[in-house]
C-alpha cells in the first residue's frame, strides 16, 4: 500500500474522530573509511507510520501518538487504536488547538510515489575516493571520513482535511585527512544532495595543503585570542542558540534569552554588526520542509501544528534579536507571533559592499588563529548560554596576513551570544556542513567571522 | 517453553524468525558471501513528558526490521529492510552482497572474523521485575504529575519538567552455529525544578537517579529511594541559588559516583574501545591516546585503581547473553593497579590484534545498522574494605565534593576533559560546609587518574550509566552503565564557569 493509501485508510479508520496522519519513506546509502579503506557501508529502507490521535472531552482534549515502523496493511488500523487509547489514557494538553485542514499548506506532489535513493547514488564517488585513497597512500596520506545519502518522502494528512507532502534529500561527505604518524590531521565537508555536486579530488587537495601547514609547529598558551572562524565552526555555535532560543523556557525565565524580571530579549541587540540570522524552507541548495511535521509535542513543537506552512524567519535582525522558535501555543504563552523552527539555517553579513572571504580575512589578520572545525559542544551555563568544546584537525597561526604554522588545540570555553557582540568582521556567506551537529542538522549557509577574544580556556594535547 | 522464553514480547517471538534467517542465510552462501548473520529486530519505546505537572508528551514508539552482513571476497556488505517476510529477507541478502561489491572498490584490508563457540537455540532476557510498557500510562503519568506537584509546592521552584524514557529491546540474531532470541528493558526516570530569584538569577537540579537496566520496580521504590530525593532536591536547589560562587583554582574533590561514572564513561570507557585506539573512529568520535603499543605499559592512574569491562552486571544497561555477533556475554580488566591491560573488541579486531577471542562488545542499535564496537559496562571497582563518603571527605582541608552529572566534554583522543555536575559542596576542615555555583573541572584523563588517593568502599557504590551514547556513521546509540565508588582525588583544577563566560 502506497503512503497516501496508508495516510486515507488510517484517517479512516479513525471513524471521524480528529486525528493527524504521517506516513513516511525513507531510504538512505552509506560509505565509511578509515586509514584508505572502506571500514563499513550499508544500504536501508524504512517506513514509518505515526498516528496522533485526538480525544476530546469536556475536562479538555487529549492527545496520544504511535508510531511504528513496517506497518503491514492490515496494522494500521491497530496503529490507530492504539494511538486513541492512548490519547484516552493521557491527561488534558495545554498545546491543544485545532488540526489544520485543507488549503492550508500546499500539498506537493501529493499523488506522485516516494523519492528513492540506493547504493548506485555513491557508485562514482566510490570509484573516485578509490583514486582518491591511492593517491593519498603514496603521498604518506591517510584518509578518514562518511558519505551519506537519505531521501525521504514524508505524507501528512490530517481529518481536518489537509493533504502535505515534502521530499527531502539530505546528503553529507566528510573528508579527513592525516599524516602517517597521526599527528596531523585537517578536515573538509560538504552538504549535498544528491553527490553530482562533490569533488573529492579538490578537497584532498585541499587537505594535502593543509597538512603542509602544519609541517611548522607552533606552541601557543591557554588565553583570549583574535581568532577566524570558518563557516562550520559557526554554523555549530549558531545552531546551538537556535536549537537554545525556544519561545517557552524564555519567557518563563529559563534561558539566556529571559529577561530579567519577565518577558523575552525580543527587541534586544546582540550584535554590534547588522548581522541576520535567519531559517527559509525556499533557500537555495538547502530547502527543507515548508510546513511543520511534529510526530511530538515539547516545549516549543506542538502536534496540533502540523501542516502549519512555514515562511522565512529572522531570529536576528541587524543584530537584533527578532523572534524566537514556538509552537502556536508556546507564541501565545510567550506573546509573540508563531514561528515554529525550520530545519535550516543562515547567517548573513548584512553589509552593503561585498563582504570578504576567508583568504581575504587570513590576508588583513595582523596576528590571530584560524580555526578548522570545533567538536563536543556542550553547555555548561544555559544563564549566558556559556558552551565548552575543543578545535578540531587544525588550528593555524596567522601572522602578517599569512598562515605560517600549526599551534596545538584548545578547550575553549564561550558562549554564542556573547560572541556575537565581539564579531570584527564578518565574510562572505556559504553552504557549509557543520562538523559537530552534521548527524542532526545538515543544512547550513555560513560566514567566516572573525572574533576578538575568543576564549581558549586550556590547551588540549590531541592532535 | 520455559520462563524466560515466556517473558520476551510475544509479537516478537510470534514472526517467522527461524524462517527469515534461513532464506537470508541461504541466499547469501548462494551469492558466494563467505560469511553471512542475519538479525530481526523489534525495539519498543515510550516517552512520558510532563511540564510543570501537565502531559506535554505521550509518544509510544515501534521500530522494527531485518539486517544481513555478509563478507563477500573479503570486503563488508550490509542491508536491512523493514518487511519481515522471507521475501525481504533474501531480497536484503542480495542488496548486501551488491554493497560489498560496490564498495570492494576501496578496500585494501581483507575482512576475516575471530573464532567463536556455536551455542545452538538459546534464549536470554535481562533482569526486571515489571515491563514497563505493560503498566498503563495513566498510572506512570499520575505518578510524574504527583512528583512534580510535590517539588512544586516548594516557594523555591518555578518550574519541574518530568520524563519517563522506558525501552523494551528484542533482538534475534543467527549466524548458523548460534541462533540468539533476547530481550532488554531498561528505564529512565528524571525530574529537573527550576529555581527563579528576582535578578532573574536562575538555576536547575536533577534527581540523581540513573538510568538502569530495571523494570517499573524502579519508579517504587526498588533500586532507588525517591521519596528521599524528592523531599531534598527543592531545598537544595534552594540553597545553590544563593550560594557563593566558587574561587577558581586548585581543590581536591570527593568526587560522589552520581558524577564520576560519566568521567569514567569519556576518559576510560571511550579510550579503551580498540577501534578508537587503532582509528577507526578517527573521522568523528576520535581516537585514543591509549594506543595498543602501550598496552601493558601505559600508567593510566594511581594504583588504586581497578577497572573492568563486562557484559554482564546485572541491571547493566550493556549487558546481554550474547552480542550483535554471537559471542557470548563476558567480564575482563581493562585497568589493572593503574595500568592498561585490556581493550573492548569485537571479532574482526581480536582476530586482527592477535587478541585469540571477542570479549563481546559488538552492538547494533537497531536493524537499520551495522554492528559496531560498542561500550560495555565499563566500571571502577572499590576498595574491599574501603572508607564511606563522609570518612573520604574528612580527609580533605580545603576541597569540593562534587554530585550528580550535567554537562561533560572530552577532546577526539580523550586527554583533556571539562565536567560540571549538579550539586558541589564546599569541604573545609574534613566537613561540608554549604554549596557553592558555578564550578567546573577540567583535567587530562592521566593527570585526573593519578591522582586519585583513595576509592571507596562497597558501601559507597553505585551502578550509573547513560541510555543514549552515541557513536559511528551513520550515528548510532547505545546504553551503557558504569558503576564506581566514591573517590579521593588531589589537586584537580576547578574553573568559574560565571568568569568563564564573561567577555
Amino acid at each position: 500500500m502506497s503512503p497516501q493509501e496508508t495516510v486515507e485508510r488510517a484517517l479512516a479508520a479513525a471513524e471521524g474522530g480528529d486525528c493527524v496522519v504521517i506516513a513516511e519513506e525513507a531510504s538512505t546509502a552509506n560509505l565509511r573509511w578509515a586509514g584508505n579503506t572502506l571500514t563499513t557501508n550499508g544500504v536501508s529502507q524504512t517506513r514509518q507510520l505515526t498516528v496522533i490521535a485526538v480525544d476530546k472531552r469536556a475536562d479538555g482534549v487529549r492527545a496520544g501518538v504511535v508510531s511504528r515502523a513496517g506497518v503491514r496493511d492490515d496494522q494500521i488500523e491497530d496503529v490507530v487504536r492504539a494511538a486513541a487509547k492512548a490519547a484516552a489514557d493521557g491527561t488534558p494538553a495545554k498545546d491543544a488547538g485545532d488540526l489544520l485542514g485543507a488549503g492550508a499548506a500546499d500539498p506537493g506532489s501529493w499523488d506522485e510515489p516516494s523519492a528513492r535513493t540506493d547504493i548506485t547514488v555513491l557508485r562514482d564517488f566510490a570509484a573516485a575516493l578509490g583514486d582518491a585513497m591511492r593517491a593519498a597512500d603514496g603521498a604518506g596520506r591517510k584518509l578518514y571520513g562518511f558519505a551519506e545519502h537519505e531521501l525521504r518522502s514524508t505524507f501528512v494528512g490530517t481529518s481536518a482535511g489537509l493533504r502535505a507532502r515534502h521530499d527531502q534529500p539530505t546528503g553529507r561527505l566528510e573528508l579527513n585527512a592525516k599524516s602517517a604518524d597521526m599527528t596531523r590531521s585537517a578536515w573538509a565537508g560538504a552538504s549535498t544532495r544528491d553527490f553530482t555536486d562533490v569533488d573529492i579530488a579538490g578537497m584532498d587537495a585541499g587537505l594535502a595543503e593543509r597538512l603542509g601547514w602544519a609541517q611548522r609547529r607552533v606552541s601557543l598558551d591557554a588565553g583570549r585570542y583574535e581568532t577566524l572562524l570558518p563557516p562550520t565552526a559557526v554554523a555549530d555555535l549558531l545552531i546551538y542558540l537556535y536549537w537554545s532560543a525556544g519561545a517557552k523556557e524564555a519567557a518563563e525565565g529559563r534561558t539566556v534569552f529571559s529577561k530579567p524580571g519577565g518577558g523575552t530579549r525580543v527587541g534586544d541587540r546582540l550584535a554590534a554588526l547588522p548581522v541576520t540570522l535567519s531559517s527559509d524552507p525556499a533557500a537555495a541548495g538547502i530547502g527543507c520542509a515548508p510546513f511543520v511535521i511534529a510526530h511530538t509535542s515539547g516545549e516549543d513543537t506542538s502536534v496540533f501544528d502540523n501542516g502549519l506552512p512555514l515562511t522565512r524567519t529572522e531570529w536576528i535582525t541587524d543584530g537584533t534579536l527578532a523572534a524566537l522558535a514556538s509552537s502556536r501555543h508556546s507564541a501565545t504563552l510567550a506573546g509573540l507571533p508563531a514561528t515554529p523552527s525550520i530545519d535550516n539555517l543562515t547567517l548573513t553579513s548584512g553589509s552593503d559592499g561585498g563582504s570578504p572571504t576567508l583568504p581575504q580575512m587570513i590576508a588583513t589578520t595582523k596576528r590571530g588563529l584560524l580555526l578548522t572545525c570545533l567538536w563536543y559542544i556542550r553547555a555548561v551555563d544555559p544563564q549566558t548560554l556559556l558552551l565548552t568544546g575543543l578545535t578540531r584537525d587544525g588550528v593555524y597561526l596567522v601572522e602578517n596576513g599569512e598562515v605560517t604554522g600549526a599551534v596545538n588545540n584548545f578547550r575553549f570555553n564561550e558562549s554564542p551570544v556573547s560572541m556575537l557582540g565581539r564579531l570584527a568582521e564578518v565574510g562572505v556567506t556559504e553552504p557549509t556542513l557543520p562538523r559537530e551537529w552534521g548527524d542532526y542538522f545538515t543544512r547550513a549557509a555560513m560566514p567566516p567571522v572573525r572574533v576578538e577574544g575568543f576564549n581558549m580556556s586550556s590547551v588540549s594535547q590531541a592532535s | 517453553m520455559d520462563d524466560q522464553e515466556s517473558r520476551i514480547d510475544e509479537e516478537f517471538t510470534a514472526l517467522p524468525l527461524r524462517e527469515l534467517a534461513d532464506a537470508a542465510l541461504a541466499q547469501a552462501r548462494t551469492l558466494g558471501a563467505q560469511h553471512a548473520d542475519f538479525r530481526a529486530e523489534r525495539t519498543r519505546n515510550q516517552q512520558i513528558r510532563l511540564s510543570d505537572g501537565n502531559l506535554q508528551r505521550l509518544y509510544d514508539g515501534d521500530d522494527a526490521g531485518l539486517a544481513v552482513r555478509v563478507i563477500v571476497d573479503g570486503t563488508w556488505g550490509f542491508a536491512s529492510a523493514v518487511d519481515l517476510t522471507p521475501d525481504a529477507a533474501a531480497k536484503a541478502a542480495r542488496e548486501a552482497v551488491d554493497v560489498a561489491r560496490v564498495a570492494a572498490a576501496m578496500n585494501t584490508e581483507p575482512i576475516e572474523l575471530a573464532p567463536e563457540p556455536g551455542y545452538g537455540d538459546v534464549t536470554w532476557v535481562s533482569s526486571y521485575d515489571i515491563d514497563p510498557l505493560d503498566v498503563p500510562s495513566a498510572d506512570k503519568i499520575a505518578l510524574l504529575a504527583q512528583w512534580s506537584r510535590q517539588l512544586l509546592g516548594h516557594d523555591a521552584v518555578s518550574h519541574v519538567d518530568a520524563t519517563l524514557n522506558q525501552v523494551r529491546e528484542c533482538k534475534f540474531y543467527s549466524d548458523g552455529a548460534t541462533t540468539a532470541t533476547q530481550q532488554r528493558v531498561r528505564i529512565y526516570p528524571n525530574l529537573t525544578a527550576v529555581a527563579i530569584d528576582g535578578d532573574g538569577r536562575f538555576d536547575t537540579m536533577n534527581t540523581l537517579a540513573h538510568p538502569a537496566g530495571r523494570g517499573y520496580e524502579y519508579l517504587t521504590g526498588t533500586g532507588w529511594d525517591w521519596d528521599t530525593e524528592l523531599a531534598e532536591l527543592p531545598g537544595l536547589l534552594a540553597a545553590k541559588l544563593r550560594a557563593p560562587s566558587v574561587t577558581a583554582g586548585r581543590y581536591d574533590l570527593v568526587i560522589d559516583p552520581t558524577n564520576l561514572w560519566l568521567t569514567i564513561h569519556e576518559s576510560i570507557g571511550h579510550a579503551t574501545e580498540l577501534d578508537r585506539a587503532l582509528g577507526y573512529e578517527a573521522a568523528y568520535a576520535g581516537t585514543s591516546f591509549a594506543t595498543l603499543d602501550k598496552l601493558s605499559t601505559l600508567r593510566y592512574g594511581s594504583g588504586v585503581m581497578h577497572v573492568t569491562g563486562d557484559r554482564v552486571a546485572e541491571h547493566g544497561l550493556a549487558t546481554v547473553g550474547y552480542d550483535d555477533e554471537g559471542v557470548a556475554g563476558q567480564s575482563w580488566d581493562l585497568i589493572a593497579g593503574g595500568v592498561l591491560t585490556g581493550y573492548q573488541l569485537d571479532r574482526r579486531m581480536a582476530l586482527l590484534k592477535g587478541f585469540g577471542r571477542s570479549n563481546g562488545c559488538a552492538f547494533a542499535d537497531s536493524a537499520g545498522h551495522m554492528p559496531l564496537q560498542r561500550m560495555a559496562n565499563v566500571s571502577l571497582a572499590p576498595a574491599a574494605d574501603g572508607p564511606a563518603t563522609d570518612e573520604l571527605i574528612a580527609g580533605v582541608d580545603n576541597g569540593i565534593y562534587v554530585v550528580g552529572d550535567k554537562s561533560w566534554s572530552i577532546d577526539m583522543q580523550r586527554y583533556n576533559f571539562q565536567f560540571t555536575g549538579q550539586r558541589f559542596f564546599r569541604i573545609r576542615n574534613g566537613k561540608l560546609d554549604g554549596q557553592l555555583r558555578d564550578v567546573a573541572y577540567q583535567a587530562t584523563t592521566t593527570d585526573f587518574w593519578n591522582s586519585m588517593e583513595a576509592v571507596g568502599g562497597p558501601q559507597t557504590y553505585v551502578l550509573g550509566g547513560a541510555f543514549n551514547c552515541g557513536k559511528g556513521q551513520p550515528g548510532q546509540v547505545a546504553p551503557v552503565s558504569h558503576g564506581c565508588p566514591s573517590v579521593l582525588m588531589r589537586g584537580v583544577r576547578i574553573l568559574n564557569t560565571a568568569q568563564e563566560g564573561a567577555a
